[in-house]
């Protein structure tokens, strides 16, 4: 399977830019990228050093809601031609507009009956810009889908960024989205897309453990003695996004999960930007990775070994509009677990 | 092929992946598939029970979901089981009504 590595980012946060330093390094050397823009000239390709058969320009606009076909076209073009030796190539970039949401192109991936067998998601990158990103949180859903859906947040133009702003909006970034590691522009190519493409086994914990001092957290304790508490805090909201995870000491049956995750990502996917965890299975020893965006659930990683710290499922969704005590409960009804605290 | 977008060999619902190295799966032989077939059954009708809908394999192949009044349907992938459904009972699944909740903890 040839790994596709999504590259996303609002309007001027630096996605063409990162694009020419990745493709300079030699662990790029033989990726293929497509590159989509919004508006009827495209522009991008220009400023990409290497313009090459590997390099394709679609055409047609808004990635969001018209190109998925034309993603699915160019992607099936570039296997046709790998597989007739005329290019070669063991990654492939696909650079969105700035406006795109990242799920479609993700969702074309999984779906698509000839992409599926040939192409799988390498992660998804998504610059922000140090400088103006504070306030793209407050006011654009694009940028906080887009920041949702990554696996690694890459901070361009820290330069021009007052040393004030950067930690503030780190803090914003984790908050958004707590799972994804932030690195910035200026870092080794290495830094920014080493291990991106094992990112579902990137659980929580490593990005934001049981210690973190992060107060998003919901966390449910039951014990195997039946005492059951849980404390609440979701309180950070960006454009009314809220992230918070649960935690759940005892064993979980996979056929439940599966039910109920399935149903509440019919009915709210729109809504659950994100939705990356790690399950402690009913008779498995090895721990289960789960790892969905929207409506799209990833195929389940079986995980080598138990990361560091207690055995726990953990569970961290990225949600707007709904309310975490509700799926809490809901969780626990359908899982047949004690039922949690009513929501007040 | 699936019934609402006509594309063929879709059932690769993530619940019931394909086996292939590291991906957790119990879609591994006959008799795993057809242990975890059966207790999907039992899981799935646990919730559509809330609508009085029932789930049934058809033809080892395929899943039908019928209503007490015999209104049924048949489709091909997991993927589909919530739409179908809810074409049969149009008030729906909704997994974070308080009615719904209150009643999946009584069961």
């Amino acid at each position: 399977m040839t790994p596709v590595i999504l590259l996303t980012g609002f309007l001027g946060s630096g996605k063409t830019t990162l694009l020419q330093r990745l493709l300079t390094d030699p662990a790029m050397a033989r990726a293929a990228v497509l590159i989509n823009e919004f508006g009827e000239v495209g522009l991008d390709h220009h400023l990409l050093d290497r313009i090459d058969d590997n390099v394709m320009l679609m055409k047609s606009g808004c990635i969001c809601c018209t190109v998925r076909g034309e993603v699915a076209d160019a992607l099936q073009n570039l296997n046709s031609l790998r597989s007739r030796g005329e290019i070669a190539f063991d990654r492939v970039v696909i650079e969105t507009t700035g406006l795109a949401d990242p799920y479609p192109v993700l969702q074309t991936l999984r779906a698509h009956p000839v992409l599926r067998s040939h192409f799988d998601s390498g992660g998804v990158l998504t610059t922000v810009d140090a400088v103006n990103a504070a306030q793209q949180l407050e006011y654009r859903a694009e940028a906080v889908r887009q920041i949702a859906a990554a696996d690694r947040i890459v901070l361009t133009k820290t330069d021009l960024a007052a040393p004030e702003q950067i930690a503030p909006l780190r803090a914003a970034l984790s908050r958004v989205n707590p799972a994804a590691r932030v690195v910035t522009s200026a870092e080794g190519v290495a830094e920014i897309i080493g291990g991106l493409e094992d990112h579902a086994t990137l659980v929580p914990e490593e990005a934001c453990g049981p210690d973190c001092d992060h107060e998003d957290h919901d966390h449910d304790h039951d014990h195997g003695h039946g005492h059951h508490h849980h404390h609440a805090h979701h309180h950070d909201e960006t454009l009314g996004v809220v992230t918070f995870s649960l935690v759940i000491d005892r064993p979980v049956d996979w056929t439940d999960f599966g039910i109920w995750l399935t149903l509440l990502l019919h009915r709210y996917g729109d809504k659950i930007f994100r939705v990356k965890g790690i399950l402690d299975i009913a008779g498995e020893d090895r721990p289960v990775a789960i790892h969905g965006v929207q409506h799209l659930v990833h195929a389940p990683v079986h995980m080598q070994h138990w990361p560091a710290g207690p055995r726990q499922s953990r569970l961290v969704f990225i949600l707007e509009g709904l309310d975490p005590a509700m799926i809490r409960r809901s969780f626990h009804a359908f899982m047949r677990l004690p039922a949690a605290e009513r929501a007040a | 092929m699936c019934s609402l977008c006509g594309i063929l060999g879709c059932d690769d619902h993530w619940t019931n992946a394909v086996e292939r190295p590291g991906v957790y799966s119990r879609n591994t032989d006959r008799q795993a598939r057809r242990a975890e077939t059966a207790r999907r059954m039992a899981a799935a009708n646990r919730v559509l029970n809330y609508r009085r809908l029932k789930l049934s394999e058809w033809q080892g192949m395929s899943y039908v979901v019928s209503s007490p009044t015999g209104a049924s349907t048949v489709f091909d992938a997991l993927l589909h089981l919530w739409p179908e459904a809810e074409a049969l009972a149009p008030r729906g699944f909704d997994p974070l009504d308080e009615d719904m909740i209150n009643w999946m903890e009584r069961q």
